[in-house]
């Protein structure tokens, strides 16, 4: 055992990990930080997408000794450092991924999110082939990925303070509630 | 989930201190650049070192630069991602920023590090897979087992080179310099790969990789990297190719090379690509005759074996197809190829 001080979300944390642990590892079972997922744990699915000094990175691929020294993002800090920064609520990217329905089952969330966001501190207006580009990582079962890509252009253009076209679906969807609703 | 086999994390600060570990401990020691390659191997059980050693901490190995003479100094450290974004290795050297920027993802390539794809273990589909998964298959000869499921009856492991870089690097003459035991040896890239898929490269388990050097390239320099993979998000080549081109002042082909990685264990260089293009002039009708005629004998030497993922004989079908888009890419400045 080696007694790190990991710096994760803003704060100092310090663990006793073995060199073999993983970074995601500390982090869901030393931390209690079960936000970032744990899915193939070998560096194809992007599940485990952290922050490391900025950078989307794989957890299940680093070593938490490594991570010593370096800031750590998780997916539970995103709000946080939102209201540090004057802002309110949940990161307007959390909450654009809200509006646009931009998960089913949410596994890949934490991940899409965070490379999401180093994506939009780096460049505030990508077009759609970066966010692409950016996202190439973080592979999604379920959503088919449109509304996820509409999400993040919702959240760069807000933040520009631009109109964004309203999604075709979402036209659709307020429709088909008008009619099932009394 | 799977977890690593226990091991020690040692972190010497210079090279001669990480070469010292490595010797002192031989065949229990393992390098560990950025890990995205020696992590999963490991959670594969396919290397079980007792001693990992990080080379992070080594400042030395991280550097990106480019030599009063104009060579490319990239350091064993440096990220695959700094390596892809760098302007003046897009302008001088493209097929080895083309072939950094298709390298697995953007978080693997902001870990993974060039010196880690230049010492990429060879992959194969029998092989990369969980111990479990390995051991219901009775195992194989490159590790723990005694037979190939490859080639049946054969006594030698053919899994593929995997490393876009390589192909890219051996294409602009590149070499490796390694510090061992006995001190710093420079050899052409050409020279580090064999054909053995167990071990295919030709330097001791005690040697760093401590930088790639990449001769300046001239003014009528022009190249260009072409992969073929199932997801263009992610995937190992099924087939890669970089071609070079070099041109003269009138824009004729000078010299050519186009090399090859993901058939066999080595990247391999495909013969008489120079004398086929040179004196055509790219964007000509003899420039894309010649272009086909290339693309035709690497269609006819390739022999894809079902060692990676992908259908043999469709990566068969593909390596005509890949040769000539690069080739032509490439004359007309314009690259990667990416058919998805
Ligand atoms: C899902 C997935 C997709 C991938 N796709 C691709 C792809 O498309 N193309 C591709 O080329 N690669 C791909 N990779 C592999 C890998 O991410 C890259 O090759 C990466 O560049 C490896 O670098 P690394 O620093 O992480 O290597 P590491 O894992 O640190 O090391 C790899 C090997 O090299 C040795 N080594 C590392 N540094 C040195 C050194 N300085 N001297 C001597 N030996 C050393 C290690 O001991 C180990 O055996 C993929 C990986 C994953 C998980
Ligand atoms: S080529 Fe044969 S020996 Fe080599 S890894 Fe594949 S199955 Fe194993
Ligand atoms: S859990 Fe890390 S990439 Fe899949
Ligand atoms: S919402 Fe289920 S994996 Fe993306």
């Amino acid at each position: 055992m080696r007694v790190v001080t990991l710096r994760i979300n803003g704060d100092e944390r310090e663990i006793a990990v073995r060199d073999h642990w993983t970074l995601l590892e500390a982090l869901r079972y030393e931390l209690g930080l079960t936000g970032s997922k744990q899915g193939c744990d070998k560096g194809d699915c992007g599940a485990c997408t952290v922050l490391v000094d900025g950078e989307p990175t794989l957890a299940c691929v680093t070593l938490a000794v490594l991570a010593e020294g370096r800031e750590i993002t998780t997916i539970e800090g995103l709000a946080p450092r939102h209201r540090a920064s004057g802002g309110e609520g949940a990161d307007p990217l959390q909450e654009a991924f809200d509006r646009c329905g931009a998960l089913q089952c949410g596994f890949c969330q934490p991940g899409t999110l965070l490379s999401a966001r180093a994506l939009l501190d780096r460049t505030p207006r990508p077009d759609r082939e970066a966010i692409r580009a950016a996202l190439a990582g973080n592979l999604c079962r379920c959503t088919g990925y449109t509304q996820i890509l509409e999400a993040i252009e919702l959240a760069a253009g807000e933040a520009a303070g631009v109109e964004v076209p309203t999604p075709e679906w979402m036209a659709d969807l307020r429709r088909a509630e008008g009619t099932s609703r009394p | 989930m799977l977890r690593l086999p226990a091991f020690e994390l040692a972190r010497p600060r210079t090279v001669e201190e990480a070469v010292g570990l490595l010797a002192e401990h031989g065949d229990r020691a393992a390098g560990l650049g950025g890990g995205t390659d020696l992590v999963p191997n490991m959670k594969h059980k396919l290397v079980t070192p007792e001693v990992v050693v990080s080379l992070a901490a080594i400042p030395e190995l991280g550097g990106l630069a480019v030599a009063e003479d104009g060579t490319l100094v990239i350091g064993a450290m440096c990220p695959i991602a700094k390596l892809a974004a760098e302007e003046r290795v897009g302008a001088g050297w493209p097929a080895v920023a083309q072939a950094a920027s298709l390298i697995a993802s953007p978080q693997l390539r902001n870990s993974g590090t060039l010196g880690g794809n230049v010492m990429l273990d060879t992959r194969c589909r029998w092989l990369n897979q969980t111990f479990f998964w390995r051991k219901s298959l009775g195992f194989c000869l490159k590790k723990d087992g005694s037979e190939c499921h490859v080639v049946s009856g054969g006594s030698r492991c053919v899994a593929a080179a995997s490393n876009d870089s390589a192909p890219a690097l051996m294409s602009v003459g590149a070499s490796a310099v390694f510090v061992g035991p006995d001190g710093r040896r420079e050899l052409a890239l050409e020279e580090l790969w064999s054909t053995d898929g167990v071990r295919n490269k030709r330097c001791e388990p005690a040697e760093l990789l401590v930088e790639v050097r990449v001769p300046p390239t001239a003014a009528g320099h022009r190249g260009a990297y072409g992969k073929l993979r199932d997801r263009g998000s992610i995937d190992f080549p099924l087939l890669g190719c970089a071609v070079r081109l070099d041109l003269d002042a009138a824009g004729a082909v000078l010299d050519a090379d186009a090399v090859l990685v993901a058939l066999q264990a080595r990247p391999a260089r495909l013969r008489g690509c120079a004398e086929l293009v040179g004196g055509t002039t790219p964007g000509s009708p003899e420039f894309a005759a010649a272009a086909r005629a290339v693309a035709e004998r690497a269609g006819r030497k390739a022999r894809p074996l079902p060692n990676v993922p992908g259908d043999a004989e469709y990566r068969h079908a593909m390596v005509p197809v890949l040769v000539r888009r690069t080739l032509e890419a490439a004359g007309a400045g314009g690259g990667p190829v990416h058919p998805l």
